[in-house]
Order: structure tokens, then sequence, then C-alpha cells
């Protein structure tokens, strides 16, 4: 096989890898603050109880391997349900279960950030008035995003590498198609290549958040 | 006009009694000013007239309005909606600044007024840009709280509170925060607005100036007011413990 054949193969790959990094980041993101509120419920019996299930959840992601996660969710639906899951199930379930794996360990990061901010900041915005929403998005929020930058870029350049755990399910992204090709061809190239294009992604992501950081360093 | 009335104030902490029936009233126009040693209750004290702190038992009420009334000795609050008018009535300078570090100086000021109050941008941004000049700070609009001295963060947060226009405006050891080299423009400040008859409840431990910008001065200690009069009434006063806390001052 040509090297030029081979990177062509591989290409593929990466475009389904940089998929599954993109559409994770999408839902988990957000899904992050929906848990960190979930988690940081405490108000009333409700708000205890809704602690209490998001802290078992946040605890169950991040206590089991996320491959596990993903065969759950790919073989939940046919052994709890007995529907019939196919090849269009694949790349939803990876998805699905890269999202809700993430979207724990982003909630945690959320909240060690609000929870970090001087209550101060707190009061000063009911002293001028402002409404528990507009304090939480203009003075909380803002604050907030800039203390964690550092942990979620951490969490970023992980998951840049943790797409290869979809080859689990047999999805032919970057690294799946890379080991097929080395096992079938007995030609180590692949593994290289593929070592290189991690690599260029997470200097590329790397490089982006350092930007982003930058642009936030107009205050301290 | 009464702009401030506290009654039988009552508050404490697991079990620790701050405040022990502290009643008070300021009237518009006025200048009172808290002294008292630390952990007497100062700082609990505005915290509870500007409803950061709920009182156990004790009536609050701004310019008549009623913020909380007493029923069977305890506390009873108005609704949030009323709270909330009624903390457009005054406004609190903190002994941090409390400023909102990512916002320049001219947001920090303008953004409450446009956005809570929904007053027109220009308005809003003429008023600032002369408060700014009053308060010394007339070319600091673009700086961040970051770039700036303690001093000059304190004077940003004054203007921030009196951006609201408030009735009001309580202080808590504003300068107690700063180097002894800053105190000064903080006090000049303050000072320009006691000539402007802003109604001004200050807790301080600056004496001298305590007593010179006072109409009344209270002092509180352990918890209840010990004493309260004009500054010559207070400051000459033989109770003793008046007496040991200026001692205290004059020996540092
Ligand atoms: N939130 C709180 N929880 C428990 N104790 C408090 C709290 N706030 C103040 N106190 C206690 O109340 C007392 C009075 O405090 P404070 O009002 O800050 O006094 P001052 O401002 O006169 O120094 C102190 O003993 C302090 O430890
Ligand atoms: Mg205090």
């Amino acid at each position: 096989m040509s090297f030029s054949v081979m990177l062509a193969q591989l290409a593929d790959g990466m475009v389904r890898t940089v998929g599954i990094f993109f559409l994770t980041l999408l839902f988990s993101l957000p899904l992050g603050f929906l848990v960190c509120f979930g988690r940081m419920a405490k108000k009333g019996a409700v708000g205890n109880l809704v602690g209490i299930l998001f802290r078992a959840y946040i605890s169950v992601m991040r206590g089991t391997p996320l491959m596990l996660q993903l065969m759950v969710v790919y073989f939940g639906p046919y052994f709890l349900f007995g529907m019939s899951i196919g090849n269009k199930w694949r790349f939803p379930a990876i998805i699905i279960g890269f999202s809700l794996n993430y979207a724990a360990y982003f909630a945690e990061i959320y909240r060690s950030g609000i929870e970090s901010m001087p209550i101060g900041q707190y009061e000063a915005a009911k002293l001028l008035g402002y409404s528990r929403t507009q304090t939480f998005f203009k003075i909380i929020l803002p604050q907030v995003i800039k203390r964690i930058l550092p942990a979620v870029t951490n969490e970023v350049i992980t998951l840049v590498k943790d797409t290869s755990l979809a080859y689990a399910l047999a999805y032919a992204e970057m690294f799946t198609i890379a080991k097929q090709i080395v096992a079938s061809k007995s030609d180590f190239t692949p593994f290289i290549i593929a070592a290189v294009f991690y690599y260029i992604f997470n200097l590329i992501v790397a490089v982006a958040m350092e930007f982003i950081e930058k642009k936030l360093n107009y205050y301290h | 006009m009464k702009y401030l009335e506290m009654d039988h104030v009552k508050k404490s902490f697991d079990g620790l009694e701050v405040l022990k029936d502290i009643s008070l009233s300021v009237e518009g126009g006025e200048v009172l000013s808290i002294i008292g040693p630390s952990g007497s209750g100062k700082t609990t004290l505005l915290r509870c007239a500007t409803l950061l702190e709920t009182m156990d038992c004790g009536s609050l009420s701004y310019l008549g309005e009623s913020a909380a009334e007493i029923v069977d000795g305890r506390s009873v609050y108005k609704k949030p909606a009323e709270l909330a008018k009624i903390r457009e009535k005054f406004g609190l300078v903190f002994q941090s600044f409390n400023l909102f570090p990512h916002f320049s100086v001219m947001k920090n000021i303008t953004d409450a007024p446009i956005h809570v109050q929904k007053r027109p941008k220009d308005e809003v941004y003429k008023e600032a840009r002369e408060l700014l000049d009053k308060m010394g700070l007339g070319d600091k609009e673009r700086a961040y709280p970051c770039q700036l001295s303690g001093g000059q963060c304190q004077r940003v947060a004054i203007a921030r509170a009196l951006a609201l226009n408030p009735k009001v405006l309580f202080f808590d050891e504003p300068t107690s925060a700063l180097d002894p080299e800053l105190t000064g423009e903080v006090l000049k400040v303050i000072r320009s607005l006691a000539q402007m008859h802003i109604t001004m409840v200050i807790v301080t431990h600056e004496m001298a100036f305590a007593r010179d910008i006072s109409d009344r001065v209270l002092f509180m200690d352990g918890g209840v007011v010990a004493l309260q009069g004009t500054p010559q009434e207070v400051f000459g006063s033989d109770n003793p413990r008046m007496k040991e806390f200026l001692g205290r001052y004059a020996r540092l």
C-alpha cells in the first residue's frame, strides 16, 4: 500500500475523529452546566434529592471506564428494551456516551469555578439591584470562565486522545483505521501517522486555548 | 423626614448574640458615624440595614417604607418584589470595594443604571463622567480595577454606588483596606459628599474624620449602642467604655 493511499484512508478516519471531538464539546459543555446546577441544588427536599442524584451521576461517570460507558450506551437499548441496534445507532451512541461522560467532568470544573467566586461579588451585585439571572450571566459566569479555562484545556486535550476509544464500538475513526491497516499490511507507518495526527491536533487545541486565555488576560 | 429607621434590632449567629436590641434613625441629609471596637457588631448592623443579613428581631424602614416589621417578637420581611424596590433607596460601599474586575471603570459605574434602572445610556454616561471628575478619576474611565490603586478603586466604588442615586449611602470602614497614604483621598471624597448633604451612615475608625464630618456619632460596644449624640457629646463623654476606646486610639 502506497503512502498516499494509506494517508487517504486515514484521512477519512481523521475527519470522523474531529467530528467526535467537536460534537462531544458541543453537547457536553452546556450539559455540564445542567449537571453542575443539579449537583449544587440544595434548596428544600426536592433540591436535596436532585443534589444527591447528580452527585451519584458524577460519581458513576467518573468512577467507571469511558469504554464501558460507550458499550452500555450502544448495547443498552438492545439488552434493556429489546430494540434492534444497527449501524445507524453506532455514531449517535458514541456522541451520547462521550457527552454524558465529559459533562460530568465539566460539571465539576464549573462547580469549582463557581464556588471559588468571592461572596462579595454576589453581594455587590445584589446591592446594585441585579436580578439573580443578571448576576449569574453578567457578573459571575464571565469570571468563572476565566478561572476554569486551564482546567477545561486539560479536559479538552484528554478528549482529543479519548476519541480513540470509539474503536471499542468498531467506529471507523482515525485509530480504528490505523489499527486495521497495521494488522492487515504488517506496516507500522499508520501508527506513526496517527501519533503525529493526535499530536498536531492537540497542539492546535493548546494554541487555541492559549489564545483565548490571553484574550481574557485584560484583567485579573 | 426619617430616611432610615431601625428599631429593636437583634441578631445572633449560632447562639452568639451580636446585636442586642439596637435602635437608630437617620434624618434626610444627616451624616451618622458609627464607631466602636472591632467585633462590636458594626458590620452586622450595616448588613442588616442593607438587607444582606436578616434580622432575628427588629423593624427596618426607609423613608417611611417598611422593609421589615416586628410580629410576635420576630422580624417579618416584605415580599422579594417589595424588598427589591426598597433596595433602590440605599447603596453600600464595602471595605474591600467589591468592584467587578472584568468591567472597566466606566462599565462598573454605568452597567446597573442602564440594565437595572433602565435609564437612557447617554444620560447615564454623562452623569458617570461627572461623577468620575468629581472623584478625581476623569482619566480612568477605560481602566480596569486591577490597574488602579486601592484608593482609586474605593473612589470608583463610591461612584458606582452614587450612580444609582441612593437616598442613603452606607460605608463599612471604607479606608481600612487602604495604605495610610491613600486614606486621605477617599476621606476627601466622602467629606465632599457630606457637604452636598447626601445622607450617609459611616462605620469608621478614623476618629478625627468622624468628629469632623458627622452630625451625630453612635458608639457601639458589645452589641449595644453604648452612647450616641453630637460629636462633641460623644467624644467629650465621661462614659468609661468610650474613654477606654478613645484611649486605645490615642496610644496608637
Ligand atoms: N456570618 C457570621 N457568622 C458567624 N459569626 C459572625 C458572622 N458575622 C459576624 N460574626 C460575629 O459577630 C461579631 C461582630 O462582628 P462584626 O459585625 O463584623 O463586628 P465589627 O464590624 O464591629 O468588627 C463578631 O464576633 C463576629 O465574629
Ligand atoms: Mg466590621
